[in-house]
């Protein structure tokens, strides 16, 4: 096959695809999402899904290994520590057809809330992981990842970075293996149950594989030494390998596809003809450490940073204390230009009125956490998914009653479905009276509109049954539940205002769809225009932060409001807002 | 030529397409040849924040993302943004840039001002920058959605790319009935 031009996540995809995978399951996290997507569109023979969570979607794969066939999972870092229940296990049961586990982490937080190191978990569940530097490598390592998951009876994790998933680089397809056994049905309890008594012996077992990995990687290519010249070596995995090839183009490299377990005889053997020795990775001092436990003398982490990606300038910066070069610099500070809701989301009319009735929000991941953003300014905490349900109960159990009533938890619907209904049932069960808001969109937003149990289709775009919230709140104990559409500003108000007030748990679902919904479920209204005679420059409209409202100072004698009927969907919001009913609508031709 | 590593920087506004901008260009560049690596970042960035992807080319690139000040082209799709990442463009190097102007959020709300005069302070600083009446020429080719593909024509003068690499990758990228309208889109930008 020819070459071609892919994104790490492309890329894992293909190497999934050529390694016989049977089935793929994921819940969506920037940067791995794509994976799965490609996995759904270009190679429909592999049975592929969104689950609700990663918990899941690990145990979804581990049956499948269970059952013969090749499986893979994907999620994002922070999905590992949802999935980390069953991997520590599964660690034990090994597998029957080969698992991998593609982690992606996002070093400097594009797009999470926090900056956590996966390689960790490889060492601390004792499973192998693989880091590619490229897309080629991250097609070649996932169909190497599968054979060693077979060869050594244990789950892979291969880790991917922003700069892997989300970097397109050039790709040699392979044609996919063929005659694998078919999946069937195998008893093996000794292996599969982990009871004490047989976990017990599980765990020589698992000591025994990392010793031979270890043994066995040192004679693999993906783990190599790249002759350079002079005195100067460095160790170095995954996208910093590029930024080390690129600083240092003369030095030695060893460059490791295997980051666990490391191959302790190579790194001595290298080590020994370099004079001088740098470790160069992403976050934590990982391989750094281990090196310098061998008794080996390293810079690493006194040069680079522990926290944010690295880059070509970074490593340079670090290596030989240079400035970071900056070219022409304007004088002025320029207006900065942070992430907003769209136009008519449907989230942005809730925050308003929180933020108006002052309530103390527990906030939850997705794009409403940008409901924190002024002038909305309405989210109080943030901490992972799910968790500002168990967040609204755990504050109210300490306020005094008239503080509790300010409680308010906000949680989209994709995360309430992944982790938000257990917090739900521990509120009702211990009698918290908080308020839930369920900001119902029919998609999983923020990682790029995404199917889930609530939408009523599947990852492939089949229908499928739709997770009834109501119903669902109901049936957990839930006695006040109500549905409103959040384009009706006083009707939203009023209705959270009531259910504050109230002194038992009450669930609000405020629905309409996400504004760039794949399916026929928005409709975009002529744009809205403002009557410069009736403006009276109040700036209330302002409040909302919608993108399409523009405030003019050069405008009537105080300044005016004006909207960009390019981007402006005619949600009518901001109508509501003005009262001086300065809004009116263009006419649709 | 090959052997040198080539830097574009594409910079802009979340939802402006950028993404299939370099796209396109990382296409045309595979063609004509090269090793070519893109980056750049999704999600939470892209509701409407400040969006940048980086294209490299030559006979081997390494790293994915552009060394500091090394972009030897600032490809801009909106004003304030080409203005804010001058800093990455090597002293030698060129803007071309849409003089499109997105109101930042501070702006919106009367709280910052948009910087004045960005243009002419583009070209007082980058003497061989061009600022591309992007829209009129989209317009102009009938249809506004070209837009970036005006801009991928005035991008496409000062790269070493047979104009035949861009047509190829136009055809492989483009659904057949808006073909016509990118090509002349495209042509307009290569005479802007
Ligand atoms: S993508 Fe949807 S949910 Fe996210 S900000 Fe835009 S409209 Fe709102
Ligand atoms: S109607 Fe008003 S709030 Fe809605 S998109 Fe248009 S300007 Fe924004």
């Amino acid at each position: 096959m020819d070459k071609t031009i892919l994104s790490g996540n492309e890329a894992f995809a293909r190497g999934a695809f050529e390694a016989g995978v049977k089935v793929a399951s994921a819940y969506p996290g920037t940067p791995s999402t794509e994976i799965l997507e490609n996995i759904a569109h270009h190679y429909p023979s592999i049975d592929s899904s969104w689950a609700p969570n990663e918990k899941v979607s690990l145990e979804v794969t581990i049956g499948a290994s269970f059952g013969g066939a090749r499986a893979l999972c994907t999620m994002k870092h922070v999905g590992v520590n949802v999935a980390a229940d069953p991997l520590f296990t599964l660690s034990y049961t090994g597998v029957r057809g080969g698992l991998v586990l593609i982690v992606a982490d996002d070093p400097e937080l594009h797009s999470s809330q926090n900056e956590q190191d996966s390689r960790h978990y490889a060492r601390f569940a004792k499973v192998p992981m693989f880091e590619p530097s490229d897309s080629e490598e991250a097609r070649a390592f996932t169909r190497l990842a599968f054979e060693a998951s077979e060869q050594f009876d244990t789950p892979v994790m291969v880790r991917s970075t922003t700069r892997i998933s989300h970097s397109k680089s050039i790709v040699y397809p392979q044609t996919p293996v063929e005659g694998l056994p078919e999946p069937s049905l195998a008893r093996d309890p000794a292996k599969l149950v982990m009871l004490p008594g047989n976990a017990r012996k599980r765990h020589y077992f698992v000591e025994e594989r990392l010793a031979k990995m270890a043994e066995w990687s040192c004679s693999q290519s993906f783990n190599r030494i790249e002759e350079g010249q002079g005195e100067v070596g460095v160790i170095t995995a995954g996208v910093a390998y590029q930024y080390a090839k690129e600083v240092l183009p003369e030095a030695h490299v060893l460059k490791l596809g295997l980051v666990h377990p490391l191959p302790k005889q190579l790194i001595r053997e290298f080590a020994a003809r370099c004079k001088t020795l740098y470790v160069i990775e992403e976050l934590d001092p990982f391989i750094e450490e281990q090196v310098r436990a061998m008794g080996i003398e390293v810079h690493g982490k006194d040069l680079l940073s522990v926290c944010g990606e690295l880059s070509p300038g970074r490593v340079a910066a670090g290596l030989f204390k240079e400035e970071i070069p900056q070219g022409f610099t304007p004088t002025e500070t320029l207006p900065q230009r942070p992430p907003n809701m769209c136009p008519g989301c449907p989230h942005r009319g809730v925050f308003y009125q929180l933020n108006r009735l002052k309530a103390y929000v527990t906030g939850d991941i997705g794009c409403y956490t940008l409901g924190f953003m002024p002038p909305l300014s309405a989210m109080d905490t943030c901490v992972c998914m799910g968790a500002s349900i168990g967040n609204a109960t755990g504050i109210s159990k300490v306020l005094t009653p008239e503080d509790r009533k300010k409680v308010v938890a906000v949680i989209g619907d994709s995360t309430f479905l992944h982790t938000g209904i257990n917090g739900l049932i521990d509120m009702v069960y211990n009698g918290s009276t908080a308020t839930v808001i369920i900001l119902d969109n029919s998609t999983t937003g923020m990682t790029g509109r995404q199917d889930h149990p609530g939408t009523g289709y599947s990852l492939k775009g089949d229908p499928s049954y739709q997770v009834d919230l109501e119903g669902l709140c109901r049936s957990v104990g839930v006695k006040h539940v109500y549905s409103i559409d959040p384009y009706g500003l006083d009707e939203t108000r009023d209705l959270i205002k009531r259910e504050m007030e109230r002194p038992e748990v009450s669930v609000i679902i405020t629905r309409r769809a996400c504004m760039l919904h794949k399916r026929d479920l928005i409709q975009r209204k002529p744009p809205l225009f403002v009557d410069a005679d009736k403006c009276t420059a109040c700036k209330a409209c302002l409040k909302l932060g919608c993108p399409a409202i523009k405030w003019n100072p050069a405008a009537g004698t105080k300044g005016q409001a004006e909207i960009d009927k390019l981007i402006c969907v005619g949600c009518e919001v901001c109508m509501q807002v003005c009262k001086f009913g300065a809004f009116g609508v263009c006419d649709e031709k | 030529m090959k052997n040198k590593v080539q830097n574009i920087l594409l910079v802009g506004v979340g939802g402006q397409g950028i993404l299939l901008a370099s796209e396109i260009l990382s296409e045309v560049l595979m063609l004509g040849g090269y090793d070519v690596k893109k980056a750049e970042v999704h999600g939470m960035a892209q509701r409407g924040g400040s969006v940048v992807s980086h294209v490299r080319y030559g006979e081997k690139v390494y790293s994915p993302i552009i060394p500091e000040g090394q972009a030897d082209i600032l490809f801009g799709f909106e004003l304030l943004e080409s203005y804010r990442y001058l800093p990455l463009l090597k002293t030698d190097g060129q803007v071309v840039a849409s003089d499109l102007q997105i109101v930042p959020p501070g702006v919106a709300l009367g709280k910052e001002s948009y910087p004045e005069d960005v243009p002419a302070k583009i070209k007082a600083a980058f003497p061989r920058s061009r600022i591309v009446n992007a829209m009129a020429l989209a317009q102009q080719a009938g249809n506004m959605r070209t837009v970036n593909t005006v801009l991928l024509g005035a991008l496409s003068n000062m790269m070493d790319i047979p104009e035949e690499a861009w047509n190829q990758a136009m055809n492989n990228r483009v659904p057949a009935k808006f073909l016509e309208e990118n090509l002349n889109a495209f042509a307009l930008g290569r005479q802007a």
